[in-house]
């Protein structure tokens, strides 16, 4: 029963995905674009977790840091690429 | 005991996945970038809370460890994830994202006008960075 339910659990979140995946293509800007890459990966990291529940191991959750660090990395550099037009620029303020 | 604290874990496990499912029915379903980053922010964090703590819970009960690797995902996305919101909402504001013409309020053109300047991607530069 504890297996049905974390299952469903993690079709739910393939759903989830799913229809942020609609919006990653469809979105009429790139904006709405990186939303939806945010929430991709948010919810890859509770597939991640879900899954470890599932296995009944501990090994993965290294995963779940890595990927929480990395969706913040890309939407903060993506953010800043749409906003100034370059990531890493050459001005005086470093 | 061990199996009543299993199936509180993975009941919070599956409402942290109904709230992620509600966020991505917002995130398709919303008219503006912004209203979308909002759903796709905010549900989304609840959920994945929901989830890790319901992970959390699980393998305490399960294998009577206090992992603070969970800990600190928890920890992680309640801090990044709005951060990650503000600077997609601002980028976009920014670039020249339309608003939903339906909205009544706009707080950052305000702001924007007091800084005297009327393009908005010239209030955070006075001088432009000189090219080399």
């Amino acid at each position: 029963m504890i297996t049905a339910l974390l299952t469903a659990a993690l079709i739910i979140l393939a759903l989830a995905i799913l229809g942020c995946t609609y919006r990653l293509i469809a979105g009429p800007s790139r904006s709405d674009r990186i939303a939806a890459l945010d929430t991709i990966g948010i919810n890859l990291l509770a597939m991640i977790a879900v899954f470890c529940m599932l296995l009944d191991t501990r090994a993965l959750i290294e995963i779940v840091l890595v990927i929480g660090i990395l969706t913040f990395i890309g939407t903060a550099v993506l953010a800043r690429y749409i906003e100034r037009g370059s990531v890493i620029e050459d001005g005086d303020d470093r | 005991m061990a199996t009543i604290v299993e199936w509180i874990s993975v009941l919070l496990a599956l409402a942290g996945a109904v709230f992620c499912a509600i966020s991505a029915f917002g995130l398709i379903r919303f008219p503006d970038v912004y209203m979308r980053s909002h759903a796709a922010t905010k549900s989304a964090a609840l959920g994945v809370l929901f989830i890790l703590g319901g992970a959390f819970l699980y393998f305490w009960a399960v294998d009577g460890a206090v992992d603070a690797r969970l800990l600190l995902a928890i920890v992680f996305v309640f801090l990044t994830s709005p951060v990650a919101g503000h600077l997609n909402g601002r980028s976009a504001y920014r670039s020249g994202v339309k608003m939903w013409k339906g909205s009544v309020r706009d707080d950052f053109k305000d702001v924007l006008e007091k800084a005297g300047t009327s393009a908005p991607d010239a209030a955070f530069e006075k001088e432009k960075p000189k090219l080399p």
